[in-house]
């Protein structure tokens, strides 16, 4: 039988505060010891109470803007509650019943919309390591600002989730709320899958496949499920509605706990934060913050960019703030730079955060224009410009030093043409060339080149050359 | 309240507290004694006054610390097992700000554990007895404070008043006991027991060491979202005219009733009017009391896991076991009882009929507290229906237990201020306390208007 699949994803994004949610210990734990990161309100000792961070607020509302959605002027706080070592509270801190974020739509390559049921802010929980006989706690993760993203079961493929995610992802970086680093889980994916026969009005019985750290999981997690609850069905079975759990390296999900002896959470109204309430006039202030989007990028540079670089380009959203600044005609020029030269270089994500200025990009770009640079000189100068001890040089004094600078003056470039042809070892190519044999031009400008320095510009080489040649 | 100076030293202030209160031991009053601290506070005052320093409006004077309250003199254990060999490595706000004008803690006080109870037997050090009657409950929760201010020990002492724990012990033991509004001082630091109904608050022997102790201890706390904006030092004192009986807290045949009678009588010869008012949305207090106060607490009790701090159970080996043996062992049964209605009214399918129901007849409480207000400036009521009971009397029977709290929980659930009072004493010796309430942020103009009463 033919079946429809049906695909909803809840997000969760760490945002990039540089204090946690509820305390004012530092939220960034990359590289530092386990447990280093938490403060008494962290680690739930008696008596601590909650702050509130209103750097995640603002965030909070950029992400929310990215997916077009509306921003709640009154939100409030709830407690989830379970048992669990990452959980030192007992219970997390949620936005059960009022979330900040409500509806909004993320728009596909396809062209079409992913609803967003809404968005809330929440804290995250620690990470526990297990061993044979005992497991460690890492509380540096309890209190991430995470918001976590639920979209409407609009999706109805593999690609379609995949592309969805890679498209929030995209969101969430160009609205600058993340580091967006998926393998250290800044972003981590729940999707809930579920197939009915072709033409039923009713959805199947859905699992939910948890802890999803890369589009490409997220694909095939899909493939996987839409072809196990098939088999199911067409082996007249039932789909039980369960979490799974992915395995990246079977290619397969495993079923956990089945959803009908799920934890009763008991939600409550978190008594110790009062509700947040946002004047429209700050909501709008804050929106008005909101970098431009992968769409308004999309539109800026249509028919300057090709599509694949862009398509390539839209990955980095310092690359495109930085085209973003550089004047429409060189954009193309150091588009081709950045995806072709840039991205290839193995200290790629280094440069990323420290790029050269627009102005010293629009200069290269000129001089390339105007045939001051070869292509090849242009992207070894364009290198330079990232390199330490070159920066900040000047695009030009850092052409002239490397004597990358192309003779252009056509009279100098006479004389040189002159030089070599009155070498008596150019005479043999000259008289193969006027009896007809082409390809000896390219010996001759080979010539010119070197006498040249390889400053000279070989097409007017080749042009001086043909005159001459006559 | 008397502060160290040249001649009265806070060494001789602190050490007449020390004495009094091993002479006072079988009274159960102290969990730990902070014999040492408290010594080295004091010549440290001393010094401070020799050199003619500047010193705080609290210089040299002992108090006596409630249980829940975190700091790093002695274990703060809020008298539960669970927490047993817990030691706070962090202040509570309330208690800094204290210390920062000289109050020198000397013991740590008994109460019920996690302050649920009435009667201060619910803690896991034994009861503490009444200072009056020592065959009598000194109240609960925050019984050794009120008893250790009731017998002299201390000048003063802290409390919390979640549902009638400072203005109970006040009443049974003869001392003020104050309740603030909700948000006058800060919560940070205080082992928590139900979050939107917890107040700090103190024991003293006259409304004026009350002022003062308010004035110091009260203002917002950034460690506290929930903290008002600083207004006690500023509030003016107002001037009442009109005094609010409630006519649904009449007590039939009761001396306490008779007690309340004849201050009324004395305030009308003072040119008070006494106003009766009907606000029958309070007989909904106590059971929706017991439903958000439960919750919180289930809620509030989540982090005793025996993971990171205080007891944990020996037996276990496996996690699950863990968090049962330890919970099992570590919580009191009055602590598991409240565990266990509050968990229930919030599982799913009772969320709606119970806590959201409790949560609408809290709100008709407020309401109903700011219409009383608008007929009268004051409300006069006893604190409880009984005064101190005999030991033992209540424990199997939870529910009269809980009615103690009938009187008190209404002015919780709507954050408005209470002052208990002594306002006499039975036939056969024992204290009677009145409370009387005012609207949210007339603290210090109820403490000033207490006076007449006096």
């Amino acid at each position: 039988m033919k079946y429809i699949p049906t695909i909803g994803i809840e997000c969760h994004v760490q945002l990039r505060t540089k204090t946690k949610l509820f305390s004012e210990v530092d939220n960034d734990a990359r590289g530092k010891e386990p447990n280093s990161c938490v403060s008494p309100v962290d680690y739930a000792l008696p008596g601590m109470l909650p702050r509130l961070n209103g750097e995640a607020i603002r965030l909070a509302i950029l992400a929310g803007r990215a997916m077009n959605c509306e921003i709640n002027a009154s939100s409030r706080f709830d407690r989830k509650h379970y048992f669990y070592p990452d959980s030192p509270k007992g219970y997390q801190i949620t936005q059960f019943y009022h979330p900040i974020i409500g509806e909004g739509w993320v728009e596909l390559p396809s062209g079409e919309r992913v609803r967003i049921e809404h968005a809330h802010l929440e804290g995250d929980a620690g990470k526990l390591t297990h061993f044979d006989s005992y497991s460690l706690v890492d509380l540096n993760r309890v209190d991430t600002p995470l918001i976590e993203i639920v979209s409407m079961p609009d999706m109805h493929s593999a690609k379609d989730a995949h592309d969805y995610c890679k498209a929030l992802w995209r969101l969430m970086c160009f609205a600058g709320v993340t580091y967006g680093d998926l393998y250290n889980g800044n972003m981590r994916f729940d999707v809930n899958v579920s197939i009915a026969p072709e033409g039923s009005k009713e959805l199947g019985k859905r699992a939910e496949v948890k802890n999803l750290n890369s589009f490409r999981s997220v694909e095939r997690a899909v493939e996987y499920e839409i072809k196990r609850q098939s088999k199911l069905l067409d082996a007249g079975e039932k789909v039980i509605q369960e979490t799974r759990g992915w395995n990246d390296a079977t290619g397969e999900t495993t079923g956990q706990r089945s959803k009908e002896e799920a934890k009763d959470y008991r939600y409550m109204p978190e008594p110790d934060l009062p509700p947040i309430n946002l004047s429209q006039e700050f909501i709008d202030a804050e929106s008005a913050k909101l970098p431009m989007m992968p769409s308004n990028y999309r539109k800026k540079f249509a028919g300057i960019i090709a599509d694949d670089t862009l398509e390539v380009l839209l990955d980095y959203p310092s690359l495109m703030s930085k085209l973003g600044e550089i004047d429409a005609k060189y954009a193309k020029n150091i588009s081709n730079l950045f995806a072709s030269v840039l991205l290839a270089e193995e200290k790629s994500a280094e440069y990323l955060n420290d790029l050269p200025t627009a102005a010293e990009l629009s200069e290269l770009a000129e001089m390339n224009d105007k045939k001051e640079l070869s292509s090849t000189a242009t992207k070894e100068v364009f290198l330079r410009l990232f390199d330490p001890q070159m920066k900040g040089r000047g695009v030009k004094n850092i052409a002239k030093e490397l004597g990358l600078v192309q003779e252009n003056d056509l009279g100098a470039l006479e004389a040189i043409v002159d030089t070599v042809l009155a070498k008596p070892e150019t005479k043999k190519a000259q008289d193969d060339f006027r009896a007809g044999e082409e390809k000896v031009i390219g010996f001759l400008v080979g010539q010119v080149m070197k006498e040249s320095h390889g400053k000279a510009n070989p097409s007017a080489v080749q042009e001086i050359l043909r005159k001459k040649l006559k | 309240m008397k502060t160290a100076n040249k001649t009265v030293t806070a060494t001789r202030l602190v050490k007449d507290a020390l004495e009094k209160a091993k002479h006072f031991e079988d009274y159960n009053i102290f969990t730990f004694i902070n014999e040492e601290g408290a010594l080295k506070k004091a010549a440290e005052i001393d010094a401070k006054i020799a050199r003619g320093e500047k010193v705080g409006r609290l210089a040299g004077v002992p108090y006596a610390l409630k249980d829940n309250f975190l700091s790093p003199e002695g274990e703060t254990t809020a008298s539960a097992h669970i927490l047993e060999g817990f030691t706070s490595p962090v202040t509570a706000t309330a208690v800094e700000k204290l210390e920062a004008e000289g109050a020198i803690m000397i013991g740590r006080t008994n109460m019920d554990a996690f302050a649920h109870g009435s009667s201060t037997e619910s803690s896991y050090f034994g009861p503490t007895l009444n200072a009056y009657d020592k065959e009598r409950v000194a109240g609960g929760s925050s019984g050794g404070s009120a008893v250790a201010v009731a017998l002299d020990i201390v000048e003063f002492a802290t409390g919390t008043d979640t549902g009638g724990s400072i203005r109970q012990p006040a009443s049974f033991n003869g001392v003020y006991g104050l309740k603030p509004t909700y948000g006058c001082v800060s919560r940070y630091g205080v082992v928590a027991m139900a979050s939107s109904t917890d107040c700090i608050g103190f024991f003293t022997k006259t409304p004026d060491d009350m002022s003062l102790l308010m004035s110091v201890a009260s203002g917002q706390d950034p460690k506290d979202l929930t903290t008002l904006p600083d207004y006690y030092n500023d509030s003016e004192i107002k001037k009442a005219k009109k005094i609010g009986i409630i006519k649904d807290f009449y007590l039939k045949d009761s001396e306490i009733q008779k007690c309340l009678e004849h201050k009324c009588e004395e305030l009308e010869k003072k040119g008070y009017e006494i106003v009766e008012l009907e606000m029958p949305a309070l007989k909904y207090a106590l059971a929706a009391y017991y439903i958000i106060v439960p919750a919180e607490i289930a809620s509030n009790l989540s982090r005793y896991d025996g993971v990171r701090y205080g007891f944990r159970s020996e037996k276990s080996d496996n996690l699950d076991d863990l968090y049962k043996n330890t919970r099992s062992e570590g919580f009191m049964p009055e602590n598991k009882r409240r565990i266990m209605i509050g968990n229930f009214v919030l599982s799913s399918g009772f969320y709606d009929a119970y806590f959201l129901k409790a949560a609408k007849a809290r709100t008709l409480i407020v309401k109903e507290y700011e219409e009383a207000f608008k007929k009268c400036d004051f409300i006069l009521t006893p604190v409880a229906p009984n005064p101190a009971f005999k030991l033992g009397e209540k424990v199997n029977d939870p529910v009269s237990m809980y009615l103690e709290d009938v009187m008190s929980v209404p002015l919780n659930l709507a954050g408005v201020p209470g002052l208990a009072i002594p306002a006499g004493e039975t036939s056969n010796g024992l204290p009677i306390g009145l409370q009387l309430v005012g609207p949210r942020r007339s603290d210090k103009s109820l403490i000033e208007f207490s006076k007449e009463l006096m």
